[in-house]
């Protein structure tokens, strides 16, 4: 199957011909495929940023494509827009870009900036707020009557409506508390499994990162570090922490254990995988 | 060891929206914050520990019950700067604490405030940035630094003040990992070199682990209280009031409960992997 | 579109017109208006632009970053000159073409206009390009000091500035922030009637309007942390003093200044 996003060569400098020329995004190439859960993890200028934003032509390349469906984004710039709709991104704090009088409102700007209207576009929004958990007697509210965290899943909420092919999420986590991470994080992971729908997921947590992805993307320094299944990523530890990435605390204990000499795999990053290999390490070693 | 803060009875009640509840955020609360301790506030959303935070310099006064500051009543209006001076705060967001736009006129934004002498301020600023390894951004803009940075910026300005003690209301909620580091290892190595009295409210677990004393709210009451140790093994408890657990700590209360005999504080990765491992070793 | 803006921006360095006191440049400024506006024929003209051109020379400012200053108000300069051009009657019309005359004094203000608008902007450019915000609001606040005894606020002016000052880098970015949150849901900014274009702006107005209010609320209190309590019994990190080469700039400053006065008159 075709992948639903390929990035060839993707090049992004700023300020060409300025003092101040630097490349956020260099020579990168990689393939999402359709309905995986994306993982991208990295430092605050390792181009994340720059790079989430070109998958929805927010940005245009200064060298190389992106290809959604195998058509270039570029190859018609007037119909930039039909993009956005295909490939959904929600900001970091997208709280703050709320606007409207209501809840209903807001969620509804994107589906209706799309053209759609009547029972449709009730539709769209009504089934966005489900899946982020808006109740319906809080559609009719403003949304700055909200707490912080109901704000964030209105904003949420607002580019699901958009029902897009691809979601890209930058830090949807940032600044809530565990227990408002975690429900996020489920919501995110229902909407994955029931709709199948592509998730890229941009994250500073490796936790969050290992718990919820299929593949992991590390950037660093604008390029591409390593890609891989959470269990070969993690198995590059030591590289990781020497590129000043955090690891899970899981691998770090699993690491620290190999080192004592326990001999486990420390490509571990659940605690219960970690328990079930302690598990088992003990029933093998009794049996001896 | 003295008091730095004393709370007695503490309530404090956010007033009514238009139709809506008034907000208990604080009832009833006790607390006494030993001088040059450092203490870490936990609690979720809405727990009431930034409420709290916010009456230890008199930013909000308290409804019911008392706050002292080194023995100062936070009621009493004269006494306010000299609250205020010895109780430093660092906010959330780094950019709305900033209020120069150069990084030293910043720093001696709080000693201009008190009328310190102009020779003075400049030495107090040179301490203050030397204090968080901002020296060479004297003269930087603010801007254009990282996260981190703007926090240690944030926190020289308290610095500069001389205060005795910093509470840092989630200074670290909107830091990467690296930012976070940054803001963690200067608040201890001020707490371990000046002596000042450091209470950290977060809501990042693993930031409590070198604590001297964890403070846990819930709906506006203190609910735990103790060293680390004691406040993380308290697994089950910490789980019913929406906080995790570290997974040093997770990891071991699942083989204790699959009947291995290892510890339950083990908290950071070293001791909780030699824990496993001798119990491994053990068998 | 944003990055454009260049005013208030400053170019740090370390040449005698950066080091001149914030008061000596704010008062050179002003007798360079007035002088500027005294100024009625080649010769003064003349004058003028040699000054700017010392001073730029001086501050090692590039022409083109100045230039590049003129660009915003490029269509104010652009109409006034036109304005002059066709609507000044005359004596003698060099050109007429249906109700569009150009007569020899219309010409004649177009250009002086225009060269009188750009000298204004270019050498007010200079100051705020070789002026740190803070050093001229405190520059500012010293000069306007007197007026504190007529109950005018100076301080709270001066505090007030130099925050709106600090701010507009961080709302410039959170515009921009803002706008590609709204586009990657659709909005559309450059299509549309006049009408369709204002109201596509409301979307990045209100979380704008709503986001600097939060700021002003966060910073209002963090600035009380640091026992902020107005202006009373302020002192300050830097002190202005009136060196040497001020006494001489602005001795400089008058004498040119009176000289292009005396000139005018002449109408040179």
């Amino acid at each position: 199957m075709e992948p639903i996003l390929q990035i060839k060569n993707l090049t992004h400098t700023y300020g060409i011909g300025t003092p101040f020329q630097r490349s956020a995004v260099e020579d990168m190439s990689f393939d999402v495929r359709e309905g995986e859960f994306l993982g991208i993890i990295g430092h605050t200028g390792s181009g994340k940023s720059t790079l989430i934003q070109h998958l929805n032509g927010l940005l245009k390349p200064t060298g190389g494509q992106v290809l959604l469906a195998g058509k270039d984004i570029w190859a018609e710039p007037k119909k930039i827009r039909d993009v956005r709709f295909r490939v959904g991104l929600v900001f970091q704090y997208p709280e703050y870009q709320l606007f409207e009088e209501t809840v209903y409102k807001d969620i509804a700007f994107g589906p209706t900036n799309q053209g759609k209207t009547g029972d449709e576009l009730d539709r769209c929004v009504r089934e966005a707020a489900r899946l982020v958990g808006i109740r319906d007697d809080q559609m009719e509210k403003s949304p700055f009557e909200l707490s912080g965290g109901q704000k964030r899943r209105v904003a949420l909420a607002g580019v699901l409506a958009m029902e897009p092919e691809v979601l890209i999420l930058d830090e949807p986590t940032a600044g809530l508390d565990p227990a408002g991470r975690e429900n996020l994080m489920a919501n995110i992971r229902d909407f994955h499994r029931n709709r199948r729908t592509t998730v890229i997921l941009v994250s500073h947590s490796m936790d969050e990162i290992a718990q919820n992805v299929d593949r992991i993307l590390v950037l660093k320094g604008a390029h591409i570090l390593m890609s891989g299944a959470p269990a070969e990523v993690f198995a590059r530890a030591d590289e990781l922490i020497t590129a000043g990435l955090d690891v899970p605390q899981v691998t770090r204990i699993a690491m620290a254990l190999k080192a004592r000499g326990v001999d486990i795999d420390p490509a571990v990053y659940t605690v219960a995988e970690l328990e079930r290999q302690l598990l088992a390490l003990r029933k093998g070693g009794a049996a001896c | 060891m003295s008091t730095m803060i004393e709370t007695k009875e503490l309530r404090f009640t956010y007033p009514a929206d238009e139709g809506g509840q008034p907000v208990y955020a604080l009832r009833g609360v006790d607390l006494e914050i030993e001088k040059g301790s450092f203490v870490v506030v936990l609690g979720h959303n809405g727990s009431g520990k930034s409420t709290l935070a916010k009456t230890f310099n008199a930013v909000l006064l308290p409804a019911g019950g008392k706050v002292y500051v080194e023995g100062m009543d936070t009621l009493d209006e004269s006494l306010l700067l000299a609250i205020r001076q010895r109780v430093g705060m660092v906010f959330q967001n780094p950019d709305n604490q900033i209020v120069a736009n150069v990084v030293e006129e910043d720093v001696a934004f709080a000693p201009e405030n008190l009328g310190v002498p102009t020779e003075e301020i400049r030495r107090k600023v040179d301490g203050a940035l030397a204090a968080v390894g901002m020296s060479e951004f004297v003269t930087h803009a603010p801007h254009l630094l990282s996260g981190g940075q703007k926090q240690r910026i944030a926190i020289a300005g308290v610095i500069a003040m001389e205060p005795d003690c910093i509470v840092l209301d989630e200074a670290t909620a909107m830091l990467d990992p690296i930012g976070r580091q940054e803001v963690l290892s200067t608040v201890h190595r001020l707490n371990r070199e000046k002596g000042i009295t450091v209470v950290l409210i977060t809501h990042h677990m693993n930031e409590a682990e070198e604590a001297d004393r964890v403070i846990v709210m819930d709906d506006g009451k203190v609910v735990m209280d103790g060293p680390p140790r004691e406040v993380f093994t308290r697994v089950d408890d910490l789980r019913a009031i929406g906080l995790t657990t570290p997974d040093t700590v997770d990891l071991l209360d699942r083989l204790r409960k699959d009947g291995w005999d290892v510890p339950l504080d083990a908290l950071t990765v070293d001791e909780c992997a030699a824990a496993i491992a001798k119990a491994v070793a053990g068998n | 579109m944003l990055k454009d803006i260049t005013l208030g921006q400053y170019f740090p360095g370390t040449t005698l017109a950066h080091k001149l006191d914030p008061r000596t440049k704010i008062l050179l400024v002003v007798l360079y208006i007035i002088a500027l506006f005294c100024a009625k024929g080649l010769l003064t003209y003349a004058i003028m632009a040699l000054c700017l051109a010392v001073c730029v020379r001086i501050s090692k400012v590039g022409l083109k970053a100045l230039v590049r200053g003129l660009k915003p108000v490029l269509f104010i300069i652009l109409f006034t000159g036109i304005l002059n051009l066709f609507f000044t009657p005359g004596d003698r019309y060099i050109l007429e073409w249906g109700f569009l005359r150009i007569s020899d004094t219309g010409l004649r203000n177009a250009v002086f206009m225009v060269v009188r608008i750009m000298l204004l902007i270019m050498g007010t450019f200079l100051m705020t390009y070789t002026t740190s915000p803070i050093s001229l609001t405190d520059g500012l606040e010293r000069l306007l000091n007197g007026l504190k005894r007529f109950r005018v606020p100076v301080h709270e002016l001066a505090m007030m500035m130099s925050i709106a000052l600090r701010f507009i880098p961080t709302l410039i970015e959170e515009t921009d922030k803002i706008m590609s949150a709204q586009k990657a849901r659709g909005a559309d900014f450059e299509s549309g009637n006049i009408v369709q274009k204002a109201k596509a702006l409301i979307p990045i107005l209100v979380p704008l309007f709503i986001s600097a209010f939060r700021r002003a609320d966060e910073l209002a209190t963090a600035m009380e942390c640091r026992c902020y309590h107005g202006g009373e019994g302020r002192t300050k990190l830097h002190v202005l003093q009136y060196q040497h080469r001020d006494w001489v700039a602005l001795g400089a400053g008058t004498v040119i200044t009176a000289g292009v006065i005396v000139l005018g008159r002449f109408g040179l």
